[in-house]
């Protein structure tokens, strides 16, 4: 699978669709594994309240991830991304329940580079708020 | 209490080689959910025109953590209780595949504070252990009151 879409048929402007991506408890354990974070916010609401917050929280870079894999699989190859970057604006908040959190990823195209690079700026929001700023990955098309 | 103002510029040793794997991608892309098969299948990898399987764009996260040395060392003044991440980037050369052995050179850029908290960025420079630039990451992360 090469990258499905094409500098040419890309338009400044071009509004990506969302996508609900579920965050629940076993997905921040998972990847307290997988990254090595083993934070006790992530994973402990007991310990997570002692220090001031409503209950465990995501990874930040669990919710980067989600943002990156909406990028990427929009794209095609995760190869093509060249440059991705984010601000932590707001926590994803992750009650242990059945339906735990959901991450809603939307995107536009902001602007088209030389070298068939494109930027997509990125929206990230759970609940109300939003939970990334400043989020933009720059990828290179064929 | 605030940071030391005299680790801006200040570069850690390069760290030990980290040899990415085959599984360890894999075990990555589970966690994140995350199913596309370049990073698990050795053919629709090099379909995509990649040597060998690559890993997703935040993965430089589970050996480059914060830069580790050098936020650690206690003349730095860093509590770590009250860290959150701030911000997150990750400039790429060329995607991270299966069997590089990569080297992080972390330098710490800037500290700054912002209202009560006190903000430092740290630039890791990675490359392979033949000297190949691969990515370069900038973490920031926020210590919660420490201007205060």
């Amino acid at each position: 699978m090469t990258a499905t879409i094409k500098y040419d048929d890309v338009e400044t402007g071009q509004e990506i669709p969302a996508v609900d991506y579920p965050v629940r408890r076993v997905n921040l354990v998972m990847y307290a594994g997988a990254s090595g974070d083993f934070n006790p916010i992530h994973w402990n609401e007991r310990f997570a309240k002692t220090v001031g917050l409503p209950d465990v929280i995501a990874h930040g870079m669990f919710t980067m991830a989600q943002a990156g894999r909406f990028v990427t699989d929009w794209v095609g190859d995760p190869g093509a991304v060249v440059d991705y970057g984010v601000r932590f604006s707001s926590m994803v908040v992750v009650p242990d329940d059945e339906q735990g959190a959901v991450i809603t990823v939307s995107g536009v195209v902001e602007e088209k580079l030389e070298d068939n690079r494109v930027v997509v700026a990125l929206t990230a929001r759970s609940g109300d708020s939003r939970v990334l700023s400043r989020a933009r990955a720059t990828v290179r098309l064929p | 209490m605030a940071l030391n103002r005299d680790f801006v510029g200040r570069a850690s040793a390069p760290s030990p080689p980290y040899e990415v794997s085959r599984v360890k991608i894999r075990e990555f892309a589970t966690a994140i959910g995350d199913n596309n098969p370049i990073y698990r299948d050795r053919e629709a990898a090099q379909a995509a025109g990649h040597p060998d399987v690559i890993a997703p764009p935040t993965f430089p996260i589970v050996f480059s953590l914060a830069g580790g040395s050098i936020l650690a060392d206690p003349e730095l003044g860093l509590n770590f209780a009250m860290v959150v991440h701030g911000e997150q980037r990750f400039e790429y050369s060329r995607p991270i595949r299966v069997g590089d052995e990569l080297v992080a050179v972390s330098t710490v850029t800037d500290i700054r504070s912002v209202g009560r908290n006190e903000l430092i960025t740290v630039r890791s420079d990675v490359s392979t252990v033949e000297g190949e630039p691969v990515c370069t990451t900038y973490n920031t992360i926020v210590e919660r009151g420490g201007a205060g």
